[in-house]
């Protein structure tokens, strides 16, 4: 067994993982760096989260519709009074509000069929809380899957590259409706199973998921001379159609021009999800609507792709996947991401270079990342993002049960709440966006505030040495060591520049 | 009037007695005590919703549903013979009236691509052109300053969970969010000062810059907690980021120009100019300017707000009750030193032919001339630097003179 490295072990966990656990890891992080990280892609779906049995998009778009259905039966029969356990319910709750926008929905309310699972969601749901209005709360199931795959990961990579992608490409609950509570199931569905396969097949997955669909307003997009376009006198929508070249593939210097924004947001017209029941596809899922495509060949980038429905846009898709301004963009953002807001041009060439050779092939992508000489050399001059704060001071106290809740307030005081990023660029993801002064006095209150609040709190010169080892600097050694309570102490290790910074 | 001498003079201060000999050209600035703020409207805002020319004979038949009226429901109001105000914007139109908002229209910057987040690099960066770059104009304003090192003029205020783009560079600035949550005790904040001191200066520089700016927030809170009127229309976290804004800045040591931003303005579906969504987003920034109007007191008096967005949107409504990007939109003022009541435009008329690539309103203004009109009379800062460090390679760009009273 070679020496070990702390050094490097520490560089392994916090550059490219969540961060040492207080229970551990830094050791064996420190014996192999490289092997550490390469062995958490090893595991069989690594990147999924099937442990947690969540449901698809689908049943999560018909729970609410069945549910609003629920809401509509008992708001008509308030409307009406004749519901006898809505009047007892009230006579004996004197303190629920009057006059309620929102119904009440009696206990015993029969709902039309549903499938299965999903009626379970909104029974559960009924079950849970019979206060008007909200449906299962499927964000929170997802946001705990989320939070605890991350607190619990050993090293913390493949969670790392979740986020990258799921900030690549952004969907936002801002934006509303039955998609509010979808936006984990679209990672689930389009960034977790390519995580470690091919971008163009990450790409087409996102671009036809029902949520991308809707967050980029594809839904409304109708072909100028399309079935319905003639007849509605409704049209293009060039949201979707921009953001995917703009964002998602060749980037903004990518060369392409607004003829190209239009040519492929034609192409994407028909892309959208079934709305009501009776279509092609179940309620809530994918379908192409050949009654809104624009009939026409398009032309983009200097290519001409000829009228053939949904596979259209799937083939200009496919295309932006191969060019070498994705491969650049991409190549770009991973190392800006990584290793620093202006990585060495060195570097975005030989994983540029990389994406091209292999198709995309992303695990490739990340090994060569991890090979990199910069990789383990690179000064730590990033600043962790709100999100890996949060996830490494909980790992750092490695508690059980986890408290989702303290993550998600701190992702919302910190500016990076969870799937809500303010556009459709995701959170910034340079060092300078998150070292404001405002903020990391924020970290800095919260980091007092966690620590104040353990019950049984280690010993933070022993936890130091578990999780910081030779990586700490012999000032923060110090630091530490000198303050007045377990709690300060804590606070400034989790305020510590090697906690910090990566 | 409200703005007395008494308070000029103590405004003004020791130190800038100190260097009003050393810097001739900008001493005036010193004495006036100028305020800015600058609010980004971030998405691309609608100018021909919110300043509708409904005076325009091609408005109607080009904007279709979303073209606003002066009779109706919720008629607009008539800002001049050709431009009305959209409805949502009451506190705007008693300033118009009062001769303090103006509004220019057909306005852009320098940049005819439609790309947000370059648009908004163009907008905050001051730049001719997106680039890589990591200050932004009104900070370099600010690091030009004269005085810079006096705290009173040339630290800059940002309110947002992190310093947007325009507010980042060389020049001190204080960085406040609304906090719900108890701040770690000061014996805790000195420790890990020292450390930073030791081992990292940009998370120092970062956690003095914050403590400075609760402590000037404490006070403010104190001196100046009182009810404002129209408060409850606004949002909670824009009228939270307002009263930061006007709290820090009535401090007499507090900063005198600010950056703010609101999200929210890509109405791409569904737009709204009336009652709709772009009637809330319109409404929350009228009461946000309505707070800081009753907010500033005395100050407003000396103060510029400037409303300024990356672009507008196209003249045609598209397939789902919005509108794309487009280049051509408008910039708002409002403000007690803002010489207000008017409109400032060249218009290029919405005939298909008069139309930027036959979909955009046609900008005839460049954004750099109004603000680079505004630093030279409200600051009296000189055309050459705002030429050169300020907006880079723009001395072709005349300033607009006399928006400032």
């Amino acid at each position: 067994m070679p020496p070990k490295d702390e050094k490097s072990g520490f560089v392994a966990l916090t550059r490219f993982g969540l961060g040492p656990r207080g229970d551990g890891g830094l050791a064996d992080a420190s014996s192999d760096p490289r092997g550490f990280l390469l062995a958490e892609l090893e595991q069989p779906g690594a990147a999924l989260v099937a442990e947690f049995d969540l449901p698809d998009s689908g049943s999560v778009y018909q729970a609410q519709i069945e549910q609003k259905k629920v809401n509509d039966i008992a708001k008509q029969a308030q409307q009406q009074q004749m519901a006898a356990q809505i009047a007892n319910a009230a006579a004996t709750a004197p303190m629920a509000p009057q006059n309620t926008m929102a119904p009440t929905a009696p206990p015993n309310m029969m709902a039309p069929a549903a499938p299965q699972n999903a009626m379970e969601a909104v029974r559960a749901a009924r079950n849970a809380s019979l206060r008007p209005g909200p449906t299962f709360d499927f964000l929170g199931a997802d946001v705990e899957a989320r939070v605890k795959r991350a607190c619990n990961a050993r090293a913390g990579l493949v969670e790392r590259l979740v986020a990258f992608w799921s900030n690549h490409f952004a969907i936002a609950t801002a934006k509303g409706g039955y998609f509010y509570h979808m936006v984990g199931a679209f990672e689930r569905e389009t960034i977790r199973p390519h995580v470690f396969g091919k971008f163009a097949d990450m790409l087409v997955a996102v671009e036809s998921h029902p949520a991308m669909i809707f967050y980029l307003d594809n839904q409304q997009s109708i072909g100028r001379n399309s079935w319905m376009g003639v007849r509605q006198r409704r049209g293009l929508n060039e949201n979707l159609g921009r953001e995917i070249l703009e964002l998602h593939t060749l980037g903004v210097n990518g060369g392409y021009r607004q003829d190209d924004v239009i040519a492929l947001s034609n192409m994407l017209t028909g892309w959208r999800y079934a709305d009501r029941n009776g279509l092609q596809s179940p309620l809530g899922s994918f379908m192409f609507d050949v009654g809104v495509h624009e009939p026409a060949p398009q032309l983009l980038l200097g290519v001409e792709y000829p009228q053939g429905g949904e596979n259209q846009a799937k083939d200009a898709l496919l295309a932006l996947a191969r060019r070498p301004e994705t491969a650049r963009h991409i190549a770009f953002k991973l190392a800006r991401h990584f290793i620093a807001d202006q990585p060495p041009p060195a570097l975005v060439d030989r994983l540029s270079q990389t994406f091209i050779k292999t198709k995309g092939d992303l695990r490739a992508m990340t090994i060569a990342l991890i090979d990199s000489p910069e990789a383990f050399a690179a000064p730590a001059t990033k600043m962790r993002t709100p999100w890996e704060f949060s996830i490494g001071s909980a790992r750092l106290f490695a508690r059980a049960p986890i408290d989702i809740r303290q993550v998600t307030s701190s992702l919302n005081l910190l500016g990076q709440p969870l799937w809500n990023p303010p556009g459709p660029n995701g959170f910034p993801d340079e060092a300078a966006a998150w070292i404001s002064s405002q903020g990391l006095k924020l970290r800095l209150d919260l980091a007092a505030q966690w620590t104040k609040r353990l019950k049984d709190p280690p010993d933070p010169r022993e936890l130091l040495d578990v999780a910081f080892g030779a990586a700490a600097s012999p000032e923060t050694r110090l630091t530490v060591s000198r303050a007045e309570t377990r709690a300060q102490g804590l606070a400034l290790l989790l305020m510590s520049p090697e906690a910090q910074r990566r | 009037m409200s703005f007395s001498v008494n308070r000029r003079r103590l405004l003004a201060g020791s130190a800038s007695l100190a260097f009003a000999a050393t810097i001739p050209t900008w001493a005036s600035a010193a004495t006036r005590d100028p305020r800015l703020i600058v609010i980004l409207l971030r998405g691309g805002l609608d100018g021909l919703a919110t300043v509708a020319p409904v005076g325009d004979p091609d408005f109607e038949r080009q904007r279709g549903g979303l073209a606003l009226k002066i009779s109706g429901d919720r008629p607009a109001l008539p800002l001049d013979s050709l431009f009305a105000l959209n409805p949502a914007m009451p506190t705007f139109k008693t300033l118009y009236d009062a001769k303090q908002a103006l509004f220019v229209q057909a306005v852009c910057i320098p940049y005819r691509d439609r790309s947000h987040f370059d648009g908004q690099d163009v907008l905050e960066s001051g730049q001719p052109a997106p680039g890589r770059v990591n200050d932004g104009w009104l900070n370099r304003f600010l690091a030009s300053l004269p005085g810079r090192g006096d705290r009173a003029s040339g630290e800059g205020l940002s309110i947002a969970p992190t310093t947007p783009l325009i507010m980042r560079g060389a020049a001190p600035v204080l960085g406040w969010w609304p906090q719900n949550i108890g701040p770690a005790s000061d014996d805790l904040v000195n420790r890990l000062m020292d450390l930073y001191g030791q081992r990292d200066a940009a998370l120092q520089k970062a956690l003095a810059e914050s403590l400075r700016v609760e402590a000037l927030a404490r006070m403010g809170g104190r001196n100046g907690d009182r009810q404002v009127k129209g408060a409850a229309a606004l949002p909670p976290a824009m009228r939270q980021m307002v009263q930061g804004a006007w709290r820090l800045m009535r401090q007499p040591e507090g900063p005198r120009i600010a950056a703010m931003y609101f999200d929210g303005w890509d109405t791409h579906a569904n737009e709204g100019p009336s009652g709709g969504r772009l009637a809330q987003l319109l409404g929350g920034l009228d009461g946000a300017l309505d707070e800081l109007r009753a907010g500033l007191g005395d100050i407003w008096d000396s103060t510029v707000v400037v409303m300024i967005t990356e672009f507008g949107r196209t003249v045609r409504i598209n397939g789902t009750a919005g509108a794309d990007h487009g280049v051509g939109t408008v910039a708002l003022l409002a403000g007690g030193a803002v010489k207000g009541g008017r409109g400032i435009y060249d218009w290029p008329g919405l005939a298909d032919s008069k139309l930027y690539q036959n979909r955009d309103l046609a900008p005839t203004t460049d954004l750099r001339a109004v603000l680079k009109g505004i630093l030279a009379e409200h600051f009296e800062a000189p055309a050459g630097l705002l030429g050169t460090t300020i907006f880079p390679d723009s001395a072709a760009v005349k300033p607009i003179a006399g928006l400032v009273a």
